[in-house]
């Protein structure tokens, strides 16, 4: 009798056991979970917690997230061992879009509100996030950031009684004004370690696409452009005209910008009588402002104008950079999630956190903490043509070429056709193996 | 710290940690019960190649054959086909300006001023804080650098040569020095390839300042060391027969080191051949500063010219042999004379 109750309580335990593994490997008890890979650590990790906070708190469902820095490396390797997270969201789109030629992520035509996107986003990131051209959208944007930024001081502006130029001749008028006034319109430093010309390489990236347009700009950093082709070689005559003869328009001349580092240029613009006028960088370069003067306040002691059109037919074509998400894994949580993603509401939050610009034109202005992010929303809302940092997709030795060639040319604008000539050889090899 | 990854790793954890001494205890105690079954004569003959082998097939397996491929890779292009010799043609085309010329110039620059300031300056300061009661303190103080890592060598060494057009203060200590003290013009240091002596470019010679910096501090505790080492009777016979200090150094004391000062100049040798990290970091090869080491690496890792890499390394490699054979040489010179 004792033994039956026994042998009765034994098999029952072993069934609830039996029933609790089955319910925690195969079906889901909850509302489930999706797995999520970014680079955001520290206090941007917090504010992307804050944005998926409603979400959870509304479906139930929670986010696994794993941030890390060496992002590529990782996502390759777990891509290739068949493990790759849910959803991710890369800083370089490269490497999603290589994941998209091999199928390894799916396209989210019918999973994101296609006629909402539409609505709500400008043509332009719809289309970066179509990088394959078969009307299949694999990457969708959240957050995204501008380059191509001109820092002012609008307190030397009005002292001189200068404007913001509107057009790119108000802006070659500007400089020559500056000039003959006896200080030099420019302040550019060229120097970043082992990277030294990436940010003379933005310049040059950004007249190519405001000249000539998306399809020059695309077939360039695709290799399918030369480098001695008309329209490149202008872009690099173009910027030698912002350089001035012997870069006689930029602080220090040739000698200045090579040994000045990038994160320092653009400072002799504060000092008194300023050294320079104006300092084309990304929208980062504030921290480095007020690093070295921390006395300056956004949009009274500086302050952005967006480098103006040079050719009216590709006006509001701007070069930017995003946060792009990519769907690996196919569930009902994570397409969940990436709708949410592509909502003003989600992105909002991160937008009144501060330190992010939504590409989503239902975002409040009202919602941008300060001037400056408001103002580069309104450019980045109204982007026409947006496209990606030509040199980050290049092959690397291409990319690396393009900076040295920035170095050269800086230092000799005579030698424009050598270098040119030289990239050109670098190009034919750098895209076939 | 992500310490889930050695959760994850599970197996491959136990098996380092019990597994490899697991299979050298057994090799070692399968080997001795091999040999003692061996008749008596042949063991002595046996034995230290089974106490030897593991070594052997380390160093065959992480050295020599990775150089042998190397070799092999050296005659192959992108797609593994066999090319001859093209690789090193491409590399050694255009003397003196194109292919791999200017980092072999570079080099050789590296390899004349950078083994001979470090001697020089290892040898002097040796000499001289030799002589003074706080020898101990700036011994310690001249090796610090040795600690710091080379990219943060060049980090400190980049705010020594900071540029400031002319006018403004300057930031840089040699710039600062260069302008109050001799009322010139700044100079970029590290971009300027102004020849110096109408040979030297200004910029090689502030990189290999850097590094001679770096690690002169090695030298100098190793030729102290040897200088120590010297009788110091002998230097007593040589005052009392009224040799002077600078005879005694240049009769006595310097022979005696020399076996010392080769051995070190013949180490500084392979690191210039080997110079990488103050180039990446400062100039990554830009205003005509390449050299072979960081060629070689811009080559792989940029261009996926395995070939076009493998080329350099053989010719550095070849470059290094010779003087590896003479250092060995010397090495067993002084063992001997011990």
């Amino acid at each position: 009798m004792h033994q039956l109750w026994l042998k009765r309580s034994l098999l029952l335990s072993l069934a609830a056991i039996v029933t609790a593994v089955a319910c925690g490997t195969s079906s889901t008890p909850s509302a489930g979970s999706v797995n999520v890979m970014a680079t955001w650590t520290g206090a941007e990790q917090a504010s992307f917690m804050a944005v998926m906070k409603p979400f959870t708190d509304q479906t139930g469902i929670t986010i696994n997230y794993e941030a890390s820095r060496d992002q590529d490396a990782l996502l390759t390797t777990r891509v290739a061992a068949g493990n790759p997270p849910d959803l991710a969201a890369a800083p370089s789109p490269s490497l999603l879009t290589t994941f998209a030629k091999s199928g390894k992520v799916k396209a989210l035509n019918t999973i994101v509100d296609m006629t909402a996107l539409q609505a709500q986003y400008s043509p332009g990131w719809i289309t970066l996030g179509e990088p394959l051209a078969d009307g299949k959208l694999y990457q969708v944007y959240s957050w995204v950031s501008l380059k191509g930024l001109i820092w002012y001081d609008p307190k030397n502006f009005q002292a001189k009684g200068y404007n913001v130029p509107n057009s790119w001749d108000a802006l070659l008028n500007l400089q020559q004004t500056i000039k003959s006034s006896g200080t030099t319109p420019w302040c550019i430093g060229l120097e970043s370690g082992a990277a030294s010309g990436w940010p003379g390489s933005d310049w040059v990236k950004e007249i190519v696409l405001s000249q000539s347009g998306p399809t020059v700009y695309d077939a360039w950093w695709q290799g399918k452009q030369k480098w001695s082709s008309p329209e490149i070689k202008l872009a690099w005559t173009t910027w030698g005209q912002i350089l001035g003869s012997n870069d006689s328009n930029v602080y220090g001349g040739a000698k200045n910008m090579s040994a000045t580092n990038f994160g320092d240029a653009g400072t002799p613009m504060f000092q008194n009588p300023p050294k320079c006028y104006m300092h084309n960088q990304a929208s980062f370069i504030t921290s480095f402002f007020q690093s070295a003067n921390a006395s300056l306040q956004p949009g009274t002691d500086f302050n952005f104008f967006g480098l103006p059109d040079i050719t009216s037919q590709y006006a509001g074509a701007h070069v930017v950079a995003g946060d792009a998400w990519s769907m690996f894994n196919d569930t009902p949580q994570a397409e969940k999630m990436m709708k949410y993603l592509t909502t003003a509401d989600a992105q909002a939050i991160w937008v009144k956190r501060g330190g992010k610009i939504s590409p989503n034109s239902q975002v409040p202005l009202a919602d941008y903490p300060d001037a400056l992010s408001k103002s580069t929303a309104q450019i980045l809302v109204a982007t026409k043509i947006a496209k990606y940092d030509a040199g980050d997709q290049m092959p690397s030795d291409m990319r690396n070429a393009y900076w040295s060639a920035v170095l050269q040319f800086a230092q000799n604008q005579n030698n424009l056709n050598s270098i040119l000539a030289n990239l050109d050889a670098i190009q034919a090899k750098a895209y076939t193996s | 710290m992500d310490f889930n990854v050695l959760l994850t790793d599970l197996p491959t954890l136990v098996v380092v940690i019990i597994g490899v001494p697991l299979v050298l205890a057994a090799y070692i105690v399968g080997g001795e019960y091999l040999v003692r079954r061996l008749p008596d004569k042949a063991r002595p003959a046996v034995r230290p190649w089974i106490w030897v082998a593991p070594a052997l097939v380390l160093v065959a397996g992480f050295l020599v054959a990775p150089a042998i491929a190397t070799l092999i890779q050296s005659t192959e292009d992108r797609h593994g086909v066999f090319i001859g010799f093209q690789n090193f043609a491409t590399q050694l085309a255009g003397f003196p300006t194109g292919g791999a010329w200017i980092a072999i110039r570079n080099n050789l620059f590296w390899l004349i001023f950078y083994t001979l300031f470090v001697l020089a300056f290892g040898l002097l300061l040796a000499v001289l804080f030799d002589r003074v009661p706080y020898e101990k303190v700036v011994k310690s103080l001249i090796f610090m650098p040795m600690a710091i890592s080379s990219v943060a060598l060049v980090v400190i060494w980049k705010f020594m040569y900071a540029y400031q057009p002319p006018g403004q203060p300057q930031t840089g200590t040699l710039n600062f020095i260069f302008n109050t003290v001799f009322h010139q013009d700044p100079r970029t240091w590290i971009q300027d390839e102004t020849p110096l002596l109408g040979l030297f470019p200004l910029n090689d010679m502030a990189l290999i300042g850097t590094a001679v910096w770096g690690i002169v501090g090695f030298s100098l505790v190793i030729l102290s060391a040897a200088l120590k080492g010297i009788p110091g009777d002998l230097l007593e016979a040589a005052r009392v027969d009224g040799a002077g200090e600078i005879t005694i150094f240049r009769r006595v004391i310097f022979p005696l080191m020399m076996p010392t000062v080769v051995v070190v100049g013949t180490t500084l040798v392979i690191f210039a051949l080997k110079a990488f990290d103050v180039v990446y970091a400062m100039t990554n090869g830009n205003y005509h500063t390449d050299v072979l080491a960081n060629r070689m690496y811009q080559l792989l890792y940029n261009s996926n010219d395995f070939g076009g890499a493998s080329a350099v390394a053989v010719i550095l490699l070849l470059t290094v042999i010779p003087v590896l054979i003479f250092n060995l040489r010397q090495f067993r010179a002084v063992e001997a004379r011990r």
